[in-house]
């Protein structure tokens, strides 16, 4: 079996947050204080635990169940990931229902298509 | 001899009143879903197209040409034989009614909204133009046409248009059936922002539609202006006052379909009332209109975006009430309504008025319909209802991801 051409002894997560759309410019910021060099946002949609809401249009009711949330996705390194998670969290944070969650994944490989640099110096 | 100032201000409304339907397309584009929105928007400029060639051709012949009570001849198709004897010109008013018979078949499209097939709704506004709305405009406005000299009194279209329109409406959906989803699926609008500028249009040019019809530049026409304008504020204000209360929100589509409520009620008015009765009508209108909106749900029809409620209910609101507020010191030409002395005969005419107008128009459009929907198909397919009509009618995308 031929092997891989993966490099397995990079340490890198991905951070995906899922948060208010009009917390997304204090996350930012936070982020960046926290020394995050970059990001990808995108406006997606959804649900969880506060389910949809409701509006009203000429009197019927309409229960929307997705609502606009923001997908936030960080490539950090290992050591930072929590910092990262922990900034995130306390940017996000309203204390009210549906602010969203925060989750990290291991990244297998990570490659800087304009000098091809891979692993952690991609970051 | 013309009057320069009145035919300027017959020609300035009949842009006025062109403004109306693509006002009424944003209108209407932003309660639709977002992939059927060129779809509507489509079907209300296109009427601009085809109610324009056929009005020319035919339209204005039929409804203003020679002395029969019913229906008009061919003396002046393609515009021809036309001659002048009032104080604009006899083309002025063409074109000043050419924009109402343009806006008044893209009325419908709000309660057919998502679903019919393009080329079918074509020849459905074509037809119906020439076999409806012409015959109507007829018995109306022309000093032959037998609504007109039975005494009642339509200022700008409150039968002629709204009523006629809003009956023709529910009876296309009849035929139709409802929108794939309706009542299973929320189906909101999709763009309000559009709704509240195509209101902003609406109420602009109806300024036009309404004073134009004094056609001249006088004193009838300047009271018009300001009962359109009172009566939409008016409306606008008992729509999001009995909102609120109900459902605990003013929304802005409430505040534009109750201003679009009291223009339709002050519609037939306009040239007719004064002092406080636009304020009333209007007020009316908005509550009805609002209290109405419950009505496609007892008929069991999908109305896509309330034309009944607002057009047909609305129109009905103004032509007869007209029988309690017409005032002939403002406009010598009118009756006295039952609030001004004149007792119950213009409130009977203009019953009389409504309920044909309602009989005739349901009646042959019914036909219409029924008669395309069994040949050719009024409705697209189940699957390029649920594409969307963007793509699948017209192969374009409003929005490009």
């Amino acid at each position: 079996m031929p092997s891989l051409p993966i490099r397995h002894d990079v340490k890198m997560k991905i951070v995906t947050a899922v948060v208010k759309p009009f917390r997304l410019d204090d996350v930012k910021q936070a982020l960046k204080d926290a020394g995050v060099t970059g990001m990808t946002v995108t406006e997606v949609r959804g649900f969880g635990r506060q389910g949809g809401h409701t509006e009203t249009y000429r009197g019927a009711e309409y229960k929307i169940d997705f609502v606009p949330k923001v997908r936030v996705e960080i490539v950090t390194d290992d050591a930072d990931a929590d910092r990262v998670v922990d900034a995130i969290v306390a940017a996000a944070a309203t204390g009210k229902i549906g602010d969203g969650k925060v989750w990290v994944t291991p990244v297998e490989r990570l490659v800087r298509i304009r000098t091809g640099d891979e692993g952690t110096s991609a970051v | 001899m013309f009057n320069s100032g009145d035919t300027a201000w017959v020609l300035i409304s009949a842009a006025l009143v062109l403004f109306m339907t693509p006002g009424l397309a944003f209108f209407y584009g932003g309660m639709v879903r977002a992939r059927h929105v060129l779809g509507m928007l489509m079907q209300n400029i296109f009427a601009m197209g085809i109610i324009s060639v056929l009005w020319s051709a035919i339209g204005y012949s039929l409804a203003f040409g020679g002395n029969n009570s019913i229906i008009g001849d061919a003396s002046h198709l393609f515009l021809s034989g036309l001659t002048d004897d009032g104080s604009i010109p006899t083309m002025a008013f063409v074109a000043f009614q050419m924009m109402f018979a343009v806006i008044t078949p893209a009325l419908i499209t709000g309660a057919t909204a998502d679903r019919l097939r393009f080329g079918s709704y074509a020849l459905f506004i074509a037809i119906w133009s020439v076999v409806v709305y012409a015959p109507v405009a007829r018995w109306v406005w022309n000093a032959d046409g037998w609504i007109y000299t039975m005494g009642s009194l339509d200022f700008a279209g409150g039968a002629a248009i709204h009523i006629n329109a809003g009956v023709a409406a529910l009876a296309v959906v009849m035929v139709i059936g409802p929108r794939k989803g309706h009542g299973v699926e929320p189906m909101p609008p999709h763009n309000l922002p559009f709704t509240v500028l195509g209101t902003g249009i609406l109420w602009f040019g109806w300024i036009g539609f309404n004073a134009g019809s004094a056609l001249a530049a006088n004193g009838i026409a300047a009271q018009a202006v300001v009962n359109t304008h009172l009566a939409a504020a008016a409306g606008m204000l008992t729509w999001l006052l009995i909102e609120r209360v109900k459902t605990g929100h003013a929304t802005t589509l409430g505040a534009a379909s109750g201003a679009v409520a009291g223009l339709v009620a002050v519609t037939p008015c306009a040239g007719f009332i004064g002092d406080a009765s636009p304020l009333i009508i209007g007020a009316i209108a908005g509550a009805l209109c609002y209290l109405s909106l419950g009505l496609k749900g007892r008929l069991k029809v999908d109305d896509s975006l309330d034309v009944i409620a607002v057009h047909l209910v609305g129109g009905l609101v103004g032509t007869v009430l007209l029988g309690f507020f017409a005032d002939t010191s403002v406009n010598a030409d009118g009756f006295d309504g039952m609030f001004f002395g004149g007792g119950g005969e213009l409130l009977k005419d203009q019953i009389v008025a409504a309920v044909a107008v309602m009989a005739f128009s349901f009646t042959v459009t019914w036909l219409i319909a029924q008669a395309i929907q069994r040949t050719i198909g009024l409705r697209v397919s189940e699957g390029d209802e649920l594409t969307g009509l963007d793509q699948s009618v017209h192969a374009e995308s409003a929005y490009q991801a």
